[in-house]
């Protein structure tokens, strides 16, 4: 520890710490633009410039080491100066779209231009002309909002392993792209959403399914069905300045029916149900000596990931749809059935933290006789913006009970919205197909966290299982290669494509902190800890669902309807 | 199959990241430009992505994505041939040919392109059609050189 | 193209002896004797035979060398006459290439100017009688008791030469650059061999700290107290880059240095590897430099043919490899990281320091990077000493810098002068002042970041500080002398083009920044006609910005490219306001360059209505019958100047 000085003030530092943590804990605080907490700084943006007594010049926060002595003055008439003129000089650059933008409101360009007070148009000239991005089902890039932070490449690259985008061209022709600049849809991005996130302004968005759902609901010959996924009711209060993690999903589902949604479901019914035919597919692979490891299907990034870049592993993968489609195959198929209704004329609407949802609702392999099991799928955001356009807060909301059938659930469903949660859930009734017996203890603490990649060995009867979860296609790529050469412990794996899970999915309020991801992972966990069934075969209607219509987990009905199969793609990779 | 592909990257079987410039070098060398093909399989090779191949082909000048013009005219745009009058040069070149700078004419024959120095600059100023440098060019020399490397009928035509 | 004549044969060695004891200065008295003879024919200090020699550098070949070189073998063949042919590399009066020396059995070494091939039947007959044209002649190498050319001046004498303090041109233009024997004979080697087998790695680092050498790739830092950051940091790896990128568009001193003498760069690289310890070194060089890549890989397998590259340099237990990389054309890619990024096989784009390279530079190694200059200063350097190094300079400048004189100067070239000689000697002196009567204006020096220095400050000694001090920069090395005729706005105008399109595009003041400047200076020189809405309100504006912005962009770019960017702009902003003005405020380009802002007008008396112009008009602006007098519709015409450029009858005005 030594003495620095920070704005005349004598502060406290750690030889290593950059000048940008310092400030950060001490409360100060400097804008920054391409700034990604944990990985190596870039320096790109220029906007943490802070002056520093003896060196020429500003020098940018986020990238500089302290050492004893400094003397640092972050608000200096020059250093503010700088940051306005690089404000001023992007903003010569953008398109003046504000009203028009999906980030109008939450947008660091457009605060920024706010807080520096900028009322002037000091610099203009040719500005960039783009062509707009929309070939893919999930995500939109407009390049002319781009200012080239490089958050997205280097997520994209350093978090999800697929460098699907990279910079193109040089100097002021330098824009964003996948190889040869063509669309996302030829290129290896697996819609994970990720990039949407951490963009600092609107050149990356979800390809919004707004309207399609509003003109559902005025169609008076629809039925729209809508179901939401565990890890929308701890973030969407954000949205609403509730505070992260905290369990919205009673007011969420008034809200919902107050909007004209005709059925809400609850996704973690399906999510009980995928335990039921997954497990039970584990099980059977382990006693019949099917391909092992086993991995989930759930995170249909992860999905799109395995069929470009480990095609010779597809077989390893879980025929089990994911929870979004099963809940979707079931409401066309037994619940039509059941309510006496023409499966073409419900409108399945799924609520979901992610973008690549959209893609999987898209898949051919995802319909029933040319009917889509989904109609379409919102993202956290486009929920909170359907909420808000319908005049709704969800602040001043009393709560409401979901529909049935498919309302009930167990907590382990709930689980999924989580990295090491399927797992969780399913070794929990795995134990009973197994055994017939409970797990003494269902909380398997060894898979929890945010840790990119987490294994345990469970003991079930006399069997050792070895089980990985890991998040961040990156780690799973990691774990891919250590599968690939031999490594033959492991038996059953969870991929999330998003970095912890869906708690941080693609499709999460953006501009929120590691801090905000947390508490939305102990919202989840919170709720488990209080449920009363935590047990996904003890959900009573799964079970039910069974007797009346499936007979058994993995039944030539199951497989029809609830089991789908990949294939190889050929992208640029 | 692609054979002159093929035997350079054969070359590289065991090659690491930075091998990719000298690579890219020579299958353009090679093959004139770099074609999405090219650079596939040089990512199959190298391991890497070519979203990045990309971002690293278009970050230098070096690198095409399109075959040039048989007859390939470069004019150096360096400090000493701009104080000597390139750029009148420049547009003389861009009228005579009717394209650009950086652009290829419509009938294959010639391609311009803007080099930063030949390094010729005590003959500024320059420029060099198919390695061949002209030195000391004026704007009103350009249609004779251009004319002498045009092969086709018109010229001779307009010759008689 | 290079010599395929290359003999790499020891045939100079004397009897028994071995390049390792020729070099540590083990040999007998009789070995000695018989060295320096074989030397003394090496050095052709006399010949036997007639020898010709041409310069093959890329200026050379640019003027026509290659068509001379062909017809000298022509003639000789024809004429039946035995004598040996030798390409050289620039001797620096580029203007006078192709430059053909001839060195006749009993005389010295003549040089003579502008040989085109249908020069040489000429020159040749009359050389083979003893006769000479003066006029031709350039100068002629010291007599050493041979029999002189009357009338024609010693090149230690000659204007161009005489104030030159030659060390790391020493050999350029004179000898063979693709025979390793030359190089040796003329002292090659001896360098290294003294440095491997008396000096530690910290040593060395010391002497060359003592020395006061300086980068002379553009920072000025200190090379042997740059090295020492590298030697003192642990590692199993280290590397050294000979930094031969050369990205300024005005620049050629590496080119013609590596071109002209290549053994005198890989002997000081692997000096220079060998004081910090680095057993791998790169060459980075720009592909746009074939021949000096040709030449480097030959000289490198000559160097490894007889030990001084590979395992166990001679025998000192020093293993070096040296391996060249190509650019591909990136200016940036000079900055430090930046190269090691485009090595590693990245786009170029500079990142943040610390950590410095010197700790953690390419593949994350400690690495240590020079210029081509610095570098060839070594072997002079260590075998004179650090002391008669520091002799020749200023008080913070040591030693000479190579500058490449081009622009509006009558001996455009290379030249090299002890620091400290004054701007006024290099431009008029050396440089043989302006031509064509033309009044001095300013010349531009250190390339793009660099700055211009107007009359007023011709008599400045030039050393790293001298120059910053009145807004240039070392830089490179590129001097671009500028006259009456140059538009001042045109040059900041061109430097800030060509730096906005080579910032790598990472930073936003940099990439954002110097395209608006260059807009701003667009708009400056911009006719009203092409103007549109607010435009004339930007370009008062606009001037306003350039020092606001110019200095935003400066202090917090991320790397030298923008922290450099806006010095031509501010300089020529600072000595030469009075052309902004003229350019703002009364839409006048007073050095007639600025084509937009020139009117065209058919001066009536003179026009014969030949309709040649109103043919080439590219905008049909131009009205008339034949054989009347023609007209330009001024709201039509764009500037262009076909019609100026084709008129015979100087009929077309410009204003
Ligand atoms: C944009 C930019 C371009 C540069 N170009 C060159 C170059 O072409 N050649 C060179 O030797 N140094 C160049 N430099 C300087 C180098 O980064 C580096 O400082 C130098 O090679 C160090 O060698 P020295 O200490 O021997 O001067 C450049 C720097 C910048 C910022
Ligand atoms: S990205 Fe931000 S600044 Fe740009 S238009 Fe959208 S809201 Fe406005
Ligand atoms: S959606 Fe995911 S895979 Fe696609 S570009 Fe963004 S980060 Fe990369
Ligand atoms: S798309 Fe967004 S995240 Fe990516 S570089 Fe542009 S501004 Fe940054
Ligand atoms: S200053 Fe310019 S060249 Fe340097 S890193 Fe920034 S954008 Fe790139
Ligand atoms: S946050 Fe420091 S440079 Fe962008």
């Amino acid at each position: 520890m030594f003495t620095i000085q920070i704005n005349n003030r004598n502060i406290q530092a750690k030889a290593g710490e950059t000048i940008l943590q310092v400030l950060k804990r001490e409360g100060i605080k400097v804008p920054t633009l391409c700034h990604l907490e944990d990985l190596f700084p870039t320096g790109a943006c220029r906007m943490c410039v802070v002056e520093v007594e003896g060196m020429d010049g500003l020098i940018p926060s986020c990238a500089f080491p302290v050492s004893k002595d400094m003397k640092i003055l972050t608000h200096s008439p020059k250093a503010l100066q700088a940051r306005k003129t690089i404000i001023e000089l992007l903003l010569a650059n953008h398109p003046d779209d504000c009203l028009f933008c999906v980030r109008n409101g939450n947008c660091d360009l457009q605060s920024l231009s706010e807080e520096f007070g900028i009322r002037q148009r000091r610099y203009s000239g040719v500005k960039d002309n783009y062509n707009i991005d929309s070939s893919s089902p999930s995500i939109i890039r407009d390049p002319a909002k781009c200012i080239l932070c490089g958050k997205c490449v280097r997520i994209c690259e350093e978090i999800q392993g697929v460098s699907a985008i990279d910079f193109i061209n040089r100097g002021s022709e330098a824009t964003i792209g996948p190889a040869f600049n063509e669309g996302l849809n030829v290129s290896s991005c697996i819609y994970c959403g990720q990039c949407i996130n951490v963009c600092p302004t609107g050149a990356l968005r979800e390809k919004s399914d707004i309207k399609r759902v509003l003109d559902a609901l005025n169609d008076p010959d629809k039925l729209v069905v809508v179901q939401h996924a565990p890890a929308i009711s701890v973030s969407i209060g954000e949205e609403f300045n509730i505070k992260p993690g905290k369990d919205v999903m009673g007011i969420m589902t008034s809200a919902l029916r107050r909007i004209g949604f005709d059925r809400v479901f609850d996704t973690s019914f399906a999510a009980d149900l995928t335990i039921m035919e997954e497990g039970s597919e584990l099980v059977s692979r382990i006693k019949n000596g099917g391909k092992l490891p086993m991995m989930t299907s759930c995170s249909p990034g992860w999905i799109k990931f395995v069929e470009e870049f480990y095609p010779e592993m597809m077989d390893n993968l879980s025929t089990c749809k994911s929870p979004q489609q099963m809940m979707g195959a079931v409401v066309k198929s037994y619940y039509a059935e059941r309510e006496n209704l023409d499966p073409k004329k419900i409108f399945s609407v799924s609520l979901m933290p992610c973008t690549a949802k959209k893609f999987e609702a898209e898949r051919p392999e995802m319909s029933n006789n040319n009917i889509p099991d989904i109609n379409a799928v919102l993202t956290t955001r486009e929920l909170a913006r359907i909420i808000k356009m319908r005049g709704l807060d969800l602040n001043d909301m009393e709560p409401e009970g979901p529909d049935t059938p498919f309302g009930e659930r167990s907590s382990a469903g709930k689980l999924f919205g989580v990295s090491g949660g399927v797992m969780e859930a399913a070794l929990r009734s795995a134990h009973f197909l197994i055994t017939g017996k409970e797990m003494d203890d269902p909380q398997i603490t060894a898979i929890r966290g945010l840790d990119g990649i987490k294994e345990a060995h469970v003991k079930i009867g006399d069997l050792e299982i070895g089980v990985a979860a890991a998040s961040g296609l990156a780690n799973a790529r990691n774990l891919m290669e250590q599968i690939k050469n031999g490594r033959d412990d492991i038996h059953f794996i969870e991929i999330m494509t998003c970095p912890g899970g869906c708690i941080n999915g693609g499709g999460q309020p953006i501009g929120k902190d590691l801090d905000a991801i947390k508490s939305r992972m102990k919202g989840l966990y919170q709720i488990d800890r209080d449920a009363s069934n935590r047990l996904s075969h003890h959900n009573e209607y799964v079970n039910r669902l069974y007797e009346e219509f499936f007979e058994a987990p993995n039944s030539h009905k199951a497989h029809e309807l609830l089991h789908t199969h990949y294939h190889k793609r050929d992208v640029m990779k | 199959m692609d054979t002159i592909l093929d035997t350079i990257l054969d070359k590289h079987r065991n090659a690491r990241r930075d091998a990719l410039i000298p690579i890219l070098q020579e299958v353009q060398e090679a093959k004139g430009f770099l074609s999405r093909e090219s650079v596939a399989a040089i990512g199959e090779i190298l391991n890497l992505p070519t979203s990045k191949i990309y971002g690293v082909a278009t970050f230098y000048n070096q690198f095409r994505f399109s075959p040039l013009g048989a007859q390939h005219v470069q004019i150096c745009r360096g400090t000493a041939c701009h104080v000597k009058g390139s750029a009148a040069v420049l547009d003389a070149l861009e009228r005579e040919l009717d394209i650009e700078a950086g652009q290829t004419t419509r009938d294959g024959q010639f391609s311009l392109e803007v080099v930063a120095c030949i390094g010729a600059c005590g003959l500024a100023p320059v420029i060099s059609v198919n390695g061949e440098f002209h030195a000391g060019v004026l704007p009103e020399d350009v249609n004779n050189i251009i004319n002498s490397y045009r092969v086709d009928e018109e010229v001779q035509a307009d010759a008689k | 193209m290079p010599n395929k004549n290359t003999n790499n044969s020891m045939s100079f060695l004397p009897e028994d002896a071995s390049l390792e004891a020729v070099l540590y200065d083990k040999l007998e008295i009789g070995q000695q004797q018989e060295l320096s003879e074989n030397y003394s024919q090496i050095r052709r200090e006399k010949v036997d035979k007639p020898a010709i020699f041409i310069g093959t550098g890329t200026c050379g070949l640019g003027a026509g060398a290659k068509k001379t070189l062909k017809k000298i073998h022509t003639y000789l063949d024809v004429h039946n006459i035995d004598a040996d042919v030798m390409e050289v590399g620039c001797i620096g009066l580029c203007v006078e290439e192709p430059i053909v020396d001839v060195q006749l059995p009993g005389r010295p070494r003549i040089s003579f100017s502008r040989i085109k091939e249908d020069k040489i039947d000429n020159l040749l007959d009359n050389v083979f009688k003893n006769k000479i044209d003066t006029d031709q002649a350039i100068c002629q190498f010291p007599p050493k008791g041979l029999k002189e050319w009357e009338g024609v001046v010693s090149i230690d004498k000659h204007p161009f030469f005489a104030p030159q303090t030659r060390w790391v041109l020493a050999n350029c233009g004179i000898i063979n650059p693709a025979s390793f024997e030359e190089y040796i004979a003329h002292g090659g080697y001896q360098a290294l061999a003294k440095t491997v087998r008396r000096y530690t790695p910290a040593e060395l680092c010391d002497m060359v700290e003592k020395s006061g050498l300086r980068g002379r790739g553009g920072g000025g830092f200190l090379t042997g107290k740059k090295w020492k950051f590298a030697l003192n940091t642990e590692s199993d790896q280290k590397y050294f880059i000979c930094n031969a990128d050369e990205g300024d568009p005005g620049a050629f001193m590496d080119r013609a240095v590596i071109e002209g003498d290549p053994h005198r760069l890989l002997e000081g690289l692997a000096i220079a590897a060998y004081g910090i310890g680095a057993t791998k070194a790169y060459i980075y060089i720009r592909a746009e430099y074939p021949l000096a890549i040709e030449r480097l890989k030959e000289a490198i397998i000559q160097a490894r043919g007889m030990g001084l590259l590979g395992d166990n340099i001679l025998d000192s237990g020093f293993d070096l490899d040296i391996i060249i990389k190509k650019g591909a054309g990136a200016f940036v890619c000079g900055e430090e990281t930046a190269l090691i990024h485009s090595i590693e096989g990245k786009r170029g784009m500079p990142r943040p320091r610390p950590p410095f390279p010197a700790v953690s530079g390419l593949f994350g190694k400690p690495t240590i990077i020079n210029n081509v200059e610095t570098i060839a200063n070594l072997p002079a350097l260590l075998v004179n000493g650090e002391e008669w190094f520091s002799s020749v300079g200023t008080e913070t400048s040591k030693g000479t810098k190579v500058f490449a004189l081009s622009g509006k100067i009558t001996n455009t070239g290379l030249v090299e002068v002890a620091m400290g000689t004054t701007l006024r000697d290099i431009v008029f002196k050396i440089g043989g002042g302006i031509p064509d009567g033309n009044a001095y204006k300013a010349v531009q020096i250190g390339g793009p970041s660099g700055g211009c220095i107007p009359e007023q400050h011709l008599d400045i000694q030039i050393d790293y500080e001298s120059l910053i001090k009145v807004g240039a920069m070392m830089g490179s090395g590129g001097l671009v002398v500028m006259d009456e005729r140059t538009c001042m706005v045109d040059v900041a105008k061109f430097f800030m083009d060509f730096i906005q399109r080579e910032s790598c595009g990472k930073c936003i003041p940099c990439r954002e920044g110097t395209r608006r400047m260059l807009e701003i200076l667009e708009r400056i020189t911009k006719s009203r006609k092409s103007e549109e809405g607010i435009d004339a309100l930007e370009r008062f504006q606009g001037i306003m910005y350039l020092n606001r912005l110019g200095n935003v962009i400066k202090d917090t770019s991320l790397c030298g490219l923008g922290k450099t960017a806006p010095n031509p702009v501010l300089a020529t902003l600072h000595y030469f306001r009075d052309e902004y003005e003229a350019h703002i405020y009364e839409r006048r380009c007073p050095a007639g360059v600025c084509r937009d802002l020139l009117t065209y007008e058919i001066d009536a008396d003179k026009c014969i209505g030949c309709t040649l112009c109103s043919k080439k008009c590219p905008v049909d602006a131009i009205l008339g019958n034949p054989k009347t007098p023609h007209f330009i519709i001024a709201d039509k015409c764009i500037g262009c100047g076909a019609c100026a450029d084709v008129c015979k009858f100087n009929a077309v005005n410009v204003n």
